[in-house]
């Protein structure tokens, strides 16, 4: 797959809080029973953790798996691994009404770096993003500004948040901005 | 003559000099000086003009409720109107403006208007002017606007930068006064989440100047005291040059902080909006002193009782030399005390009550000062300057008993509590007799989900004007607030507050009390809008009895400080016109913001290249550098066309579109919605979603479909590809995939629950590229991976597979009656295959079309587009794409509202193709037809418009569609479409389908 072109090549901007494109990664969407054994399974099988608590991300070493909705999760894997595990997730469950759909090439991915990376969150979306609510595996699908987004941060310091393909650029651009120095409240 | 006094002033720093300019004279403040206090250290006491007669206006009040001292500030992109300068910090290289007068603040031509203010009484706009008609618009308006408002607009665009910030705390507590800390201090103890935020710079509201003995020691202890501990507390949060600005349901509270007016900077936004949940809101308030209506209470010099004090405490500025106090309660004494203690004259303190007997007034004659009682102001001397008062009884009609020379006159009608924040949600408020004001009903707050109050008040926000119940009170009001929150409030000793008693104050609404016309018609309740004492008598007088009727009769309080001086004097006046007690009579509404906020702060990050997301499809950067036109399409921006060197637009279309039918074209197709749809039941559910069958159609075969709501109205359209028994790709229009996807999930989630069917919104997984034209196959054998032939993909049909080594699947469908394929690969890949097809395509003169080629070669084939031939009134069947509407199905959504009688009548109006006499002629988009005659209102009558039209490049004449009522037998008629003053297009009524009827050319 060299021809997978992300949609900002990395680019990074430095600012109270580091702003970078992170690059393809695997996503896969999956819908179905979330207290079925075969889902339990396809999870498992695919990035090797269970499942996640409402609102909640777990990570394990092949990649990592968010809570959606009552009937919906987000695996994280690597960009070249996607089709693999679709197919694969797709026997596991063939018995069980799901959905499951390889999207990676449907979103563009930042991360936030730096102590302030919740506040500039905190300037786009409706959310508590405080320590002692947002902390370590909290995942949020809200809103950035204008743009539908979702965001969590693995160790409680750095955030990654993901967008539709189409407003990367747009996105981009607005976190740069409300990660610019001097522009944190130093409130969280 | 005001000016700063050699010492005192708690808040400046009197080491730290700045610059600044008023009307381009450079004056000198300090570090710490509000606009407003800097200007009378500087001895300027003239400081602007009012709105409607052009009087000159002075400062009033020391903080957010100033009805006068109105600027205009900064230069260029920071300029700004209408700014209080009682609320801004000067720094340096400040300047501002006075507003509203011509040619200058000292010599006003205008103020002509004063002389005849007989001509603008309340509602002078509805009942003066009235003849002749053409006067108003062509005379006296422009006059009455060229003569009234404040401030100008700016020119330029905003040089700086905003934005939002949302936060969520256990208590939001609004004010930084005595109350709010020691509220925040009760609350923050228990160890709830606080947010403490004060509108100005600094700490301690009325405490700060008005001294008293907290636990035995000066109350400056206790501040320092307090705010340390706050900010020990990890828990509570504290900020300053943040107001309160709004509260909203469900316990929602806006903050407008301040971050940089006080000293400009590039770096970080000007303002931020504060967006806070909290469990509880805490309002501590405090409250505003009302001024007296008396003639001449709006002179330059007048001014409320506690600013003069506050400039003397607080800035170090003596508003004046010699000072008269007119009151009405023994607060207003602590202004004459501070200000012989600072060496300053005070001739008299004019006090309307009988007798006045208290601690502070005992203090004022102990010091020496002239007490009068039972006294009023007749009428105070002066123009752009206050020269003296004559006093009179307050009993009587105003006879002159003795002139007063003096400068100042500090003026008390008591205290209002600020309930604005209280009663934004609903609030109550009750009327309190003995102080003569209203205050926050306890038992009827503003209520959440819950249906529990969800805003407290504290201290003298809750009506509790003695400083030591205002503590009891807010104290209480801290640990509530904890308790409702969740939290177990610590129950610690109150601190214990020692200060003067005040005895009773006594209503005053009108100076003298038997004033006669000539001092009401003086006597001003709104200094901003220009609204008297005779005003509001008028108002009663013709029958304006409503408190909200006479409000915008009169225009009193509608400025831009909302009234926070004016309405309790309005209402109480009106009150008096109508008899009628003054609760009976009420408030209006307190709405939100409390105090005007910028508009950049509303619009927070939004502007420049942020104001709006703009999609971009994988192809984008490419276009951008092969001259694309951009074209919105929604959220979208598409090529509208690529335009070569020298080719005008219309040029560039025309080849497109030959190019297509000629040879083969390439289209960026990505933004077609794609939705995925799949379950046991997902044949079943898309019955119901489309009009047509979809259960019947083959695995790897398409169809086109339509969407109706339940009224019958197409909304969407787009092929439907079965990719398996049960799992479908679901092609919507490029505006229409969210609202889609969001249709589809709310009747599975709220109706449908039943059925086992999950989708996904899979648009942006795909590029989408469609080949087009005769060539269209040898290209896509030559990028080579899958067999293409006609047997293997033939039309509306599409295969799984590789194109040029990148994963592809074809869908053989067309909307432009060309053989065509439009090709899915992975988004990522999107630019990559992009590539290989123009290069694969170069031997076939292969070039890129925009959106307008498609919606020529569309029309020409008599495709119908949503949006152009639907606009939400119209049903399948009037496109005549009644085959596409199933008579077999049990039901789908849409299908019970179709067999109504009016969308079944038979003279509806429905889709035709016309031709226009002259080939040359292009009919004008959304021209009507008439048929003659003229209906009641004196208009042509109408049978319908122009829906799409275009000049065919392919068949040489032009072309358009048209909804027409009765349409389809009118099939031969001539129409008439008058599109200019007297030019008229007359077409001919055809089948909308233009070119290749038998669809022989897709289908090879």
């Amino acid at each position: 797959m060299s021809n997978a072109v992300s949609i900002l090549n990395g680019a990074t901007f430095e600012g109270a809080v580091t702003v970078t494109e992170a690059g393809l990664r695997g996503m896969i969407t999956l819908r179905g029973d979330l207290d079925s054994e075969a889902m339990k399974k396809a999870v498992k099988a695919s990035v090797g953790v269970a499942l996640p608590k409402q609102r909640k991300i777990k990570s394990g070493k092949r990649g990592a798996v968010a809570w959606m909705s009552p009937d919906e999760l987000l695996l994280l894997v690597d960009y070249d691994q996607a089709d693999m595990l679709v197919a694969k997730m797709k026997s596991i469950l063939a018995e069980e009404h799901h959905l499951v759909f390889n999207v990676s090439d449907a979103r563009a991915m930042f991360t936030l770096s730096g102590a302030g990376a919740r506040e500039v969150l905190a300037k786009g979306a409706p959310v508590d993003l405080s320590r002692s609510v947002f902390g370590k595996g909290a995942i949020r699908r809200s809103r950035i500004g204008q743009i539908a987004a979702a965001f969590w941060t693995l160790d409680g310091e750095e955030f990654e948040v993901v967008c539709f393909r189409s407003v990367g650029a747009f996105m981009y651009d607005w976190l740069s901005i409300a990660a610019a120095k001097g522009s944190l409240p130093e409130y969280l | 003559m005001s000016t700063r006094l050699v010492s005192g002033g708690s808040v400046i720093d009197r080491e730290t000099s700045v610059s600044f300019t008023f009307n381009g004279k450079t004056f000198n403040g300090h570090k710490g000086d509000t606009l407003a206090s800097a200007l009378l250290a500087n001895g300027q006491t003239l400081v602007g003009r009012s709105f409607k007669y052009h009087r000159p206006r002075g400062i009033m009040a020391s903080g957010a409720e100033e009805p006068n001292a109105l600027v205009n500030l900064g230069q260029g992109g920071r300029f700004e109107p209408n700014q209080r300068t009682t609320t801004t910090e000067v720094f340096d290289g400040l300047t501002a403006t006075s507003q509203n007068h011509w040619p200058s603040l000292e010599f006003d031509i205008g103020a002509i208007n004063n002389k005849v203010p007989r001509l603008l009484p309340a509602g002078f706009y509805y009942k003066t002017f009235m003849k002749p008609q053409w006067a108003w618009k062509h005379l006296f308006e422009p006059i009455i606007r060229q003569s009234a408002g404040l401030g100008n607009a700016p020119k330029e665009a905003d040089s700086d930068r905003y934005e939002y910030f949302y936060a969520y705390v256990d208590v939001l507590i609004v004010g930084g006064g005595m109350a709010g800390l020691v509220a925040a201090l009760e609350a923050g103890k228990s160890g709830a989440k606080v947010l403490l935020i004060e509108q100005t710079a600094n700490f301690g509201g009325r405490l700060a100047v008005d001294d008293v003995l907290i636990n035995g020691k000066p109350s400056d202890g206790w501040l320092q005291q307090t705010i340390a501990e706050l900010d020990a507390m990890d828990n509570v949060t504290i900020r300053t040059r943040m107001m309160g600005s709004g509260v909203f349901d469900h316990s929602y509270a806006m903050g407008y902080e301040r971050i940089n007016d006080h000293a400009p900077d590039n770096t970080a936004p000007r303002h931020r909006l504060w967006r806070i949940r909290a469990k509880r809101i805490v309002t501590a308030t405090g409250a505003l002193e009302r001024p007296i209506a008396f003639a001449g209470n709006d002179i330059p010099g007048v001014m409320l009782a506690s600013a003069v004090r506050d400039y003397v405490s607080m800035f170090g500025v003596s508003a004046g030399d010699r000072t008269v106090v007119i009151t009405n309660n023994d607060d207003a004494y602590r202004t004459a005390i501070t200000l012989k203690k600072a060496g300053l004259d005070v001739p008299a303190i004019l006090d309307a009550r009988p007798e006045a007997n208290g601690p502070l007034p005992t203090e004022a004659r102990n010091l020496g000062i002239r007490v009068e009682t039972g006294k009023a102001i007749a009428s105070v001397k002066g123009y752009k300057c206050v020269n003296g008062v004559e006093v009179c009884d307050q009993a009587g009609e105003g006879t002159i008993l003795e002139t007063i020379p003096c400068d100042v006159v500090a003026m008390s009608g008591g205290w209002s509590p600020v309930v604005h924040l209280w009663s934004h949600c609903g609030g109550k408020l009750n009327w309190d007799e003995p102080n003569a004001m209203f205050s926050p009903d306890p038992s009827r707050p503003p209520l959440g989900a819950d249906g529990t109050g969800f805003v407290l008040t504290a201290g003298t926000a809750s009506g509790e004007l003695q400083t030591a119940a205002a503590m009891r009170n807010a104290s209480f009001a801290g640990r509530q607030a904890a308790t409702e929150a969740g939290f177990m409030a610590i129950d610690d000793a109150t601190p214990v507050v020692i200060a003067n008693d005040e005895e009773p104050m006594l209503p005053i609404w009108v100076m003298p009390h038997g004033a006669p016309y000539k001092l009401r018609s003086e006597s001003w309740l709104d200094f901003q809008n220009d609204v008297k004492v005779s005003d509001v008598r008028l108002a009663a007088q013709e029958g304006f009895e409503s408190v909200e009727h006479t409000k915008r009769y009169t225009t009193l309080g509608m400025a831009t400080d909302q009234g926070k001086l004016s309405n309790i004097n309005g209402l109480a006046i009106l009150a008096d016109s109508l008899n009628a007690p003054i609760p009976q009579v009420g408030t209006t509404t307190f709405r939100p913001p409390y105090t005007p906020i910028s508009l950049g702060s509303m619009a927070g990050e939004a502007r420049g290249n942020l104001f709006k997301p703009t999609r971009k499809s994988p192809i984008d950067s490419w276009q951008a550098k092969h001259n694309a036109i951009w074209e919105p399409v929604s959220d979208w921006r598409r090529p509208y066309t690529y335009r070569s060197d020298g080719e005008s637009t219309e040029q560039a279309v025309t080849r497109e579109i030959n190019n297509t039918r000629n040879g083969v074209s390439i289209l960026d197709a990505s933004t077609l919605g794609k939705i995925l749809v799949k379950g046991p039941h997902a044949a079943k559910f898309l019955d119901l979603i489309y009009t047509n069958m979809m259960s019947s159609l083959k695995v790897g075969k398409c169809r086109y479909g339509l969407m109706c709501n339940e009224n019958g109205f197409l909304f969407d359209d787009g092929v439907v590809a079965r990719l398996g028994e049960d799992e479908f790709l679901c092609h919507t229009t490029s505006g229409g995939s969210d609202a889609v996807h969001g249709w589809m999930e709310e009747w599975l989630q709220t109706e449908w629950w039943d059925l086992q069917v999950y989708t996904a919104n899979v648009t942006e997984q795909f590029a989408q590229i469609a080949i087009v034209g005769p060539n269209a196959r040898k290209v896509l054998e030559k990028l080579g991976g899958m067999n293409v032939s006609s047997e293997a993909l033939p039309f509306m049909s599409f295969i799984d597979g590789g194109l040029a080594g990148i994963q592809a699947r074809p869908f053989r469908i067309s909307f432009s009656g060309e053989l065509s394929y439009e090709i899915a690969v992975p988004a990522a890949q999107g630019q990559a295959f992009w590539d290989k097809v123009m290069e694969a395509g170069e031997e076939f003169g292969m070039m890129p079309y925009g959106t307008e080629a498609l919606h020529v070669m569309r029309a020409e084939k008599g495709f119908i587009m949503i949006g152009d031939e639907t606009d939400g009134t119209v049903i399948p069947q009037d496109l005549k794409l009644g085959w596409a509407v199933s008579k077999k199905k049990e039901d789908f959504i849409g299908k019970r509202a179709q067999e109504r009688s009016h969308l079944q009548r038979e003279d509806r109006k429905q889709l035709v193709g016309l031709l226009t006499e002259n080939p040359h002629d292009v009919l004008p988009d959304g021209a009507h037809a008439v048929e003659g005659g003229k209906n009641r209102y004196g208009q042509e009558n109408m049978i319908g418009h122009v829906t799409s039209t275009y000049f065919s490049p392919t068949l040489g004449h032009s072309i358009a569609m048209a909804l027409i009522k009765g349409g389809s037998k009118r099939m031969g008629e001539v129409l008439t479409f008058p599109v200019g003053k007297d030019r008229v297009i007359k077409a001919t009524v055809v089948d909308p389908v233009f070119y290749d009827k038998e669809g022989a050319r897709q289908n090879v």
